[in-house]
């Protein structure tokens, strides 16, 4: 045993540290030995319920490392709660604080709810512009990460446990050897900087080491829009697009509807916004998308037009040149789809043009820069800049080709050229593309610093390794998609021995000893009141000192009016030298820094703009033949690094409603063709490069391409992300390369032979005629309001009953959902799990249909399979429906499952025996069984994430969804202390709070004045299953098409009766 | 059995029969002659043997009557309590005294209470269990249970003269008659 | 004493429902020599220790599903029921034979019942004793339903909820139970009595003398005992066709389409009787033969056993007639997809086998020479079984894996313990059956000496 080793760490151990036995603190041979066995190899025991089970208990063992009781302390720093002081903590009351979850270098805007110092869920923040409320399932899902017992949780310089001190030493000695060369030997590898205070600091270090380089990489981030804007914009700028004001929407396969992308909850709500029909006024917007694989954005289009992502700039040009009129060589050139592409471009110019300036062309951010400038043409030709799309300056920093500046660091490494590399998360040897061959170069650089949230792949091959930590541990700043500038504040200390990306940085400058909060506090002081940041208040007041401004800026989340105004990048005033205002030695910055326009207060104008060049085409796929390959990053993973977080790996795909897994997306034609099924796995060989995959059948998909995900075959994510030996090759990166990083062709696909479970929580996407999700054209709804009552079975009269009538006086909760605005994107069924403490099943269970979630979002598909164009599909999330004559109730025997007061179908754990006869009896299917014991208890950390306010159900009781009856209770509380009735709005169930399109509204039916009355009152409104007699409170407004009649003739309907 | 030889304490005379006519036959004869205590036992149920002896009590039928009457009304009457009165519950919108749905129930519980009647006030009536009886006394009572008929006069009876009476027995030409000590 | 004075004055002897010849002393020998012996028949011993190896599969699997929970089972949302309730109907089925023989074919006077319905008694109290496990372990927590599921008053002041066909059941199966036992028990008695009189050794003397409760054949007792014993089966009649009816209730009280059907009650009492005369064939001819019992179990007792099953069968193969017929007529598009998805889903191959079990199969019965082959009977009874085992399985499964919402529609895979469960209660129930042949006697002794000629009294019209 390593004694001296003991010492040294209990030595440099700052503040209380947590061991168990000498072993693990002189952190020996084989007790790492006994952690690593643990890790990866029975990871596989995760997917099966039972070996889970037993193997938490091992683990909890293992794993009670440093500090889980840290998590119930006050951060000493002084953080200001959103709703009501620190001091009034009441136990059993949360507190709300406004921070933000960034995401590749972009602030998602949150509210983060704090029980006892404990956060526990996370909604977005109502008054910040970028979120309004609402929240994606990825950011939701961050607090789970937060208390992920796998986490990197100590200080390792080659594996081997060692004191912070002792880090900023190593430091100390490399940083003074690269002194002489001006750093010469010195790379920074982070993602995309926005935030100011990490600018600054950036700046400062490259200021000292002239010569040393900073790096950017994000493998899912768009360099397609980076340089399309600054094709036709001269410079580097942020687009924001306004789809609350397009009638007319063009998408490229542009996915801005998508269920984790940057934006996209903003862009939800507006586009929901301009199509919410009322039988007052049937005012709708229309999208058309051109896109190669199906998204939510697809499925929500009123017309699809389904090509290989590669004909998507030809489509483009022919669009383009039809509207500025410029006569092209691509006016000639047939556009891509063939007859149908033709009638497309004739009909969507015609479209466009009739609603100048109120149309809106986007492109997508895995489309080539050719098109974004194409798409900005457009806008311009059709005066939408500053309507519906307006341009800010660049968010970023600087803004770098990303796949350029990583190739740039691999050749340096290649080339010995690295002494010192720090890398700043977003585990690059996992994510970066084949051909640069990262992860075997790094073997060349000297000293590897990594600094990431897990032990994963790229820490393996680093010599240190700095635990981050978690963005609700830390106080940082970001700006949103907008350009708003957003403040993070730590809602608890670190869980483990983890620092933040500042700390990790100081220890190249001069203060190596500064804490993360006087960066960024320190750096706001300083901005406010001086040159480059106008600071006003929400009413544009300005604050009359700085601690109010740092106050309100921190309480808010967000400093507004930041939106209009670039990120300066200049390096901090020296020590000592009065204390400057940031960012004042801004001209003398580095190239492609974006020039703040001359009047911050109104953005850039596309008349400031030189007019558009026609764009030079993007090159030309080389090989032409094969299939195309496309890659996306995973709606829930991402590029992996949600890999471990067992809420989104159990939260259903959009469309596949995959879980646990990833497939690659063929077409029924290209499947029959190549005689392959749902879960065959194939092999992919693309230039040279061979990866595996199962694939998964999608209706939708052109017949030539092949959509592939990144994010997993991750061998070192977790417990929960680490995948089985056979998947470990369902590997999207293996594929990648550097000069076509979205898709290009030469795709040849086998069949192994192998087969592979794919679990899904859907298996029949059709109707059946049974009409549960109902959809009209406008035009239709115009002419008969009442066609929706029609479809589905005939609704037996109220008064057919020998039984009284329940009256339910007071309250009477309902909820109506917008199926016109529900994009599908699966939010609520995250927020729903984080409310109500659902468990995490796993793969088998979820194969077996025994998944908890409380609410689900069906999919279906209507259309011919072979016609692409003419399939549509409905989304429609289904929670419990609350039935006035509930089935399930009166066959239970023990009366666990009645009737509120108010017309709550309640459901009593501890009552339940687990006859399951409810759920056989329900024709919702909503009710959800406990057939194992679900309910993690064994997991130490996990006990801090749960909401105190739900039960943790156990084995063999049934459980639903309550319409957050806690959240209902604790309304009626506040109201009856102020001898009120509660308001309509008062009560928010946690699905409603977080849906993006406000398409779920819940309130009292017996006020006739709130807004889920009104919603019933509509003509759309109707109920599921009513035919039954069952009374659903839940119901439902039918979706509405807007299509264009010269695409879709009105005798063609897909959908309807 | 503890009892003097000397001078044995008669519980009756039994005479045993190989023939179920033949018992029934002694039956009536013996009744005729006006002996009252008396009675017959067989392997299996004898209809005519009972007649003979002119016993007709039903009072099991009555019980079984009350029995039935209790579980019914006990029945119906915990389902309506329980379900109006002492856990009144919405329960999918139906009414609290759900009438119809009580009816299973009070049906069960009104044919078990009967059914329980019918055998303990069998039993009772019968005075059994009864671990001893003086005719187990005689040792060829073991065939009663099996292939023999048996006629006991009892000593109680005002007729009963131990002479006079063993020979009236012997005159029905049984395969023997003995003696039943007490 | 062949010739009685009886049989000399013209006495007609009744149709042989036992072969001629026998006396009292050799009908009591031979049923009570299957007891009071020490002499086991080979075929006895390998089928109760088989039978026990089973039983020793369900303890183990049944523990298992206690510390597990019913993850163990296929059950899943949308299929919340499957083997686990399959099985309890199944064996209430089998249940309904015994009390139907000794309490209906008693009031309709056919003699021919005394000689079967003793066992057939037993196999009812065993088949429901197997029945009621179900509903208790189909929880995962039997404690809970155990004490939650009767109504008592309680400290938490809650009470059950009459509305629920389960809580129905639980008094239909439990009230069932106690009276098929009262009945046996009663039945029991005299033949308790001659068993105390006939057993040499004085343990089991006093044993059987302890259960005959000092029973001495007097006139007084046969009569009180025949008026209750009348009255017990008349009440029985009634209850062994509300039980399964109640059964019934637990589908057609519900909503899902396959279920909610008016026609279940009495094609439910049909297929109990019918599986039950299965049963009754399938350990009847073996038993027989086992120990020579051909004397008392006749050809005849079987052919008639052969027809209630041909003429239940009959009336279940309506009843499936019925479902596909209303599913078409009622114009409900769930029903008219159940009945397809029947016919034609993934589970078709269950419904087309459960009409060649017992829709098919016993047609065969209308031919004599078939329906008095015991090997055949044999073969036949057990098809059956499969049939209604099916049958059950037909109405759970697969109605309820495609309901309303194709959204929410699933398949139900069964697992290992979902078999060693079923099975496991198959060794139980056989396990108990061979038990009760070697200690009790399996024909009712005394019922079968009023079978004798020597029986019948002159100018008396016979009991």
């Amino acid at each position: 045993m390593d004694f001296a080793a003991i010492r040294s760490r209990l030595a440099g151990a700052e503040g209380r540290l947590y061991w168990r036995s000498l072993a693990e603190l002189s952190d020996s041979l084989e007790f790492r030995e006994y952690l690593h066995r643990e890790f990866p190899e029975q990871a596989s025991e995760w997917n099966d319920p039972k070996g889970r089970r037993s193997f938490l208990k091992l683990m909890s063992a293992s794993l009670a490392l440093a500090g889980v009781g840290a998590c119930t302390r006050q951060p000493p720093e002084d953080i200001v709660p959103y709703v009501r002081q620190p001091e009034e903590i009441v136990p059993g009351r949360p507190l709300f604080f406004a921070s933000a979850i960034p995401m590749s270098g972009i602030a998602k805007p949150v509210l983060v709810e704090s029980h006892m110092g404990r956060p526990t869920k996370i909604e977005g923040n109502p008054e910040h512009p970028a979120s309004a409320g609402a929240a994606d399932a990825v950011t939701q899902a961050a607090v789970l990460g937060l208390y992920d017992p796998d986490r990197a949780q100590t200080v390792t310089y080659r594996g081997e446990v060692r004191p912070w001190s002792a880090f900023m030493g190593a430091m100390q000695s490399a940083t003074s050897g690269q002194k002489g060369s001006k750093g010469a030997g010195l790379r920074i590898l982070t993602e995309p900087v926005t935030s100011p205070s990490m600018a600054e600091l950036l700046a400062t270090i490259l200021q000292d080491y002239p010569a040393a380089r900073w790096h950017q990489f994000d493998a899912i981030g768009s360099d397609g829009a980076r340089n399309g804007i600054k094709q036709a914009h001269g410079s580097a700028a942020n687009a924001v697009y306004h789809f609350d004001k397009a009638d007319v929407i063009l998408s490229l396969e542009a996915d801005f509807l998508s269920p984790s992308g940057i934006g996209s909850v903003r862009y939800t709500k507006d586009f929901a916004d301009r199509r919410r029909v009322t039988d007052e006024n049937k005012h709708m917007n229309r999208l058309y998308i051109v896109e190669s694989s199906p998204t939510l954005t697809g499925a929500k289009a009123e017309h699809r037009l389904a090509i290989k992502s590669s004909e998507i700039e030809g489509f483009a040009r022919r669009l383009a040149s039809t509207i500025t009129g410029q006569s092209s060589s691509a006016a000639s050139t047939p556009a891509p789809g063939g007859q149908l592409g033709e009638k497309w471009v004739a009909a969507v110019a015609k479209d466009l043009q009739e609603h100048r300036g109120r149309s809106l062309v986007i492109a997508g951010d895995y489309q080539p820069a050719a098109v974004h400038a194409l798409a900005h043409a457009m806008n311009q030709a059709l005066g939408n800049i500053d309507a519906t799309v307006t341009y800010g300056p660049a968010i970023e920093a600087q803004t770098v080709d990303q796949h350029a500046s990583l190739a740039e660091l691999s050749n340096a490494m290649e080339a010995g050229q690295v002494q010192l590399l720090l890398i700043l998360g977003n585990n690059p040897a996992f994510t970066a593309p084949a051909d640069l061959k990262f992860a075997e170069r790094l073997a060349k650089v000297g000293l590897i610093v990594y600094h990431g949230l897990y032990h994963d792949e790229t820490a393996d091959l680093a010599h240190w390794n700095v635990p981050q930590t978690h963005p609700l541990e830390a106080w940082g700043d970001a700006r949103a998609y907008d350009g708003t500038v957003t403040l993070m504040q730590p809602l608890t200390e670190p869980l483990y021995d983890a620092h933040s990306a500042y700390e990790v940085l100081t220890t190249l400058t001069t203060q190596p000893m500064r804490k993360t909060t006087e960066i960024v506090k320190d750096y706001w002081m300083r901005a406010f009141g001086a040159g480059v940041w106008t600071i006003r208040n929400a009413q544009g007041e300005t604050f009359n000192n700085a601690e109010a401004f740092w106050r309100q800026a921190v309480h808010d989340g967000f400093i507004s009016g930041t939106a209009a105004l670039a990120t300066p990048f200049a390096p901090a005033p020296k020590p000592g030298a009065a204390a400057g205002a940031p960012g004042t030695a801004a001209a003398a910055t580095t190239t492609d820094t974006a020039q703040a326009p001359s009047d911050p207060s109104t953005p850039a104008t596309g008349s400031a703009q030189p007019p558009a060049p026609t764009p030079t085409p993007s090159p030309a796929p080389q090989t032409a033949g094969g299939l195309e390959l496309i890659f996306r990053p995973d709606p829930h993973v991402l590029d992996g690094r949600f890999a471990n977080n067992g809420w989104l790996q159990e939260a259903p795909k959009p469309l596949t409603k995959l879980t646990w897994d990833t497939a690659a997306w063929i077409s029924p034609r290209l499947a029959e063709t190549r005689g392959l099924d749902r879960g065959d796995v194939i092999e992919l060989r693309y230039r040279g490069l061979t990866a595996r995959m199962p694939v998964f059948i999608v209706p939708g998909q052109p017949d030539e391409s092949v959509t592939i995900f990144f994010g997993y075959g991750r061998r070192m994510s977790g417990r929960v992300g680490n995948p089985p030996e056979e998947a470990r090759a369902f590997n999207a990166f293996l594929l990648r390369t550097s000069d076509a990083p979205w898709f290009g062709s030469g795709l040849e696909i086998s069949k192994t032979g192998e087969r592979y479970l794919l679990a899904t929580t859907q298996d029949h996407h059709a109707m059946e005629g049974r009409y549960p999700a109902r959809v009209a054209t406008i035009a239709e709804y115009e002419k008969e309001p009442e066609i929706f009552k029609h479809m589905g079975g005939h609704v037996p009269p109220r008064t057919l009953t020998l039984l009284p009538e329940v009256d339910y006086k007071g309250y009477k909760w309902g909820m109506a959902i917008d199926l016109a605005s529900c994009t599908g994107c699966g939010a609520c069924v995250v927020a729903c799990v984080a409310e109500n403490n659902i468990p995490v099943v796993g793969k088998e269970q979820v194969d077996r249909n025994r998944e908890m979630h409380w609410i689900r979002v069906d999919h279906y598909f209507t259309g011919d399979i072979d016609r692409p164009e003419s399939l549509q599909a409905i989304h429609q999330p289904v929670p419990c429906q609350q039935c006035e004559n509930a089935p399930c109730e009166v066959v239970c025997p023990v009366a666990a499952t009645t009737h509120s007061s108010e017309g709550l179908n309640d459901m009593v754990y501890n009552r339940c025996v687990g006859t399951r006869y409810c759920s056989n009896n329900c024709p919702y299917k909503v009710r959800r069984f406990n057939f194992l014991l679900y309910s993690d208890w064994y997991t130490e950390s996990y006990y801090s994430q749960r909401n105190p306010d739900v039960t943790v159900r156990s084995r063999g009781v049934m459980e639903k969804c309550t319409y957050c009856v806690q959240r209902i209770n604790t309304a009626r509380i506040d109201a009856k202390k102020e001898d009120r009735a509660i308001r309509d709005g008062e009560i928010v169930t946690a699905c409603e709070a977080t849906c993006p399109a406000d398409a779920i509204v819940f309130g009292n039916l017996n006020d006739p004045d709130s807004r889920v009355s009104k919603l019933k009152a509509q003509h759309r409104n109707y109920g599921v299953l009513e035919d039954l007699n069952t009374r659903p409170r839940t119901t439902y407004l039918a979706s509405l098409r807007n299509p264009n009649l010269e695409l879709e003739p009105a005798g063609e309907r897909t959908t309807g009766h | 059995m503890h009892r003097e030889p000397a001078v044995p304490k008669l519980y009756g005379l039994m005479a045993e029969f190989d023939d179920a006519n033949a018992l029934v036959a002694a039956a009536k004869r013996t009744y005729a002659e006006g002996y009252r205590k008396m009675d017959t036992y067989s392997p299996f149920p004898i209809e005519p043997a009972w007649e003979a002896m002119h016993v007709h009590d039903r009072p099991v039928s009555f019980f079984v009557l009350c029995g039935g009457i209790v579980g019914m009304i006990g029945g119906f009457g915990l389902c309506w309590w329980v379900s109006t009165t002492a856990y009144p519950l919405n329960v999918g919108g139906r009414p609290l005294n759900s009438w119809p749905a009580f009816i299973p129930v009070t049906f069960e519980l009104t044919v078990l209470i009967a059914s329980f009647a019918a055998v303990i006030s069998m039993l009772a009536l019968n005075g059994l269990p009864m671990p001893y009886h003086p005719v187990f006394n005689v040792p060829s009572f073991l065939r009663a249970s099996q292939d023999r008929f048996f006629l006991a006069i009892e000593a109680t009876d005002p007729k009963f003269d131990p002479a006079r009476t063993s020979e009236f027995l012997k005159s029905l030409g049984p395969k023997e008659v003995n003696e039943v000590p007490a | 004493m062949e010739s009685t004075p009886a049989r000399a004055s013209g006495y007609k002897p009744p149709p042989p429902v036992i072969e001629p010849g026998h006396t009292f002393e050799s009908v009591t020998s031979k049923i009570s020599s299957v007891v009071l012996t020490k002499y086991q028949p080979v075929g006895w011993i390998i089928t109760t220790l088989i039978a026990f190896m089973f039983l020793n599969l369900m303890i183990v699997s049944v523990s298992y599903l206690f510390l597990k929970g019913i993850g163990i089972w296929g059950n899943n949302v949308p299929v919340g029921w499957a083997f686990d309730i399959i099985n309890f109907v199944w064996w209430i089925g089998i249940g309904h034979a015994g009390t139907l023989i000794s309490a209906i074919l008693l009031l309709l006077k056919q003699d021919w019942r005394t000689s079967i319905n003793r066992f057939a008694e037993a196999m009812t109290l065993f088949a429901v004793a197997c029945a009621l496990m179900f509903p208790l372990i189909h929880t995962g927590r039997p404690w809970l339903a155990a004490y939650w599921l009767l109504p008592y008053p309680n400290g938490m002041g809650i009470w059950p909820q009459f509305r629920s066909p389960l809580i129905w059941d639980v008094f239909a199966v439990s009230t069932y139970g106690t009276v098929s036992a009262l009945f046996w028990y009663t039945g029991l008695i005299p033949d308790l009595a001659t068993f105390r009189d006939r057993a040499k050794h004085r343990v089991t003397r006093m044993i059987y003398g302890a259960l005959a409760l000092g029973w001495r054949g007097s006139a007084r007792h046969w009569q009180r005992y025949e008026n209750a014993y009348l009255l017990l089966a008349g009440m029985s009649t009634p209850l062994v066709l509300s039980v399964h009816t109640v059964v019934s209730f637990d589908f057609s009280i519900g909503i899902i389409p396959g279920w909610h059907t008016t026609i279940f009650p009495p094609y439910f009492v049909a297929g109990a009787i019918y599986a039950g005369f299965a049963m009754v064939l399938t350990l009847a001819i073996p038993l027989r033969r086992m120990f020579n019992f051909e004397d008392f179990i006749t050809m005849r007792h079987l052919e008639n056993m052969a027809k209630i099953t041909l003429v239940t069968g009959l009336i279940v193969f309506y009843g499936y007639l019925t479902e596909v017929f209303f599913a078409y007529y009622s114009a409900n598009q769930y029903e008219k997809y159940m009945i397809i998805n029947r016919m034609t889903g993934p589970y078709a191959w269950s419904y087309w086998m459960l009409i060649f079990c017992n829709g098919l199969v016993p047609q065969t019965l209308w031919i004599k020479r078939l329906r008095t082959n015991p090997f055949w009977l044999f073969i036949m009874s057990l098809i059956v079984s499969i049939g209604m085992w099916l049958e059950r399985f037909v109405i759970i499964v697969t109605s309820l894996h495609r309901d309303f919402l194709p959204s929410s529609w699933g398949m139900y895979y069964p697992t290992f313990w979902d078999f060693s469960t079923f099975f496991g209660t198959i060794g139980f129930f056989t396990t108990l059956m061979f038990l009760f042949v070697r200690v009790l006697p399996m024909i009712s002794i005394f019922e079968v000496r009023t079978l004798l000629p020597q029986s019948k009294i002159e100018g008396a019209e016979g009991h």
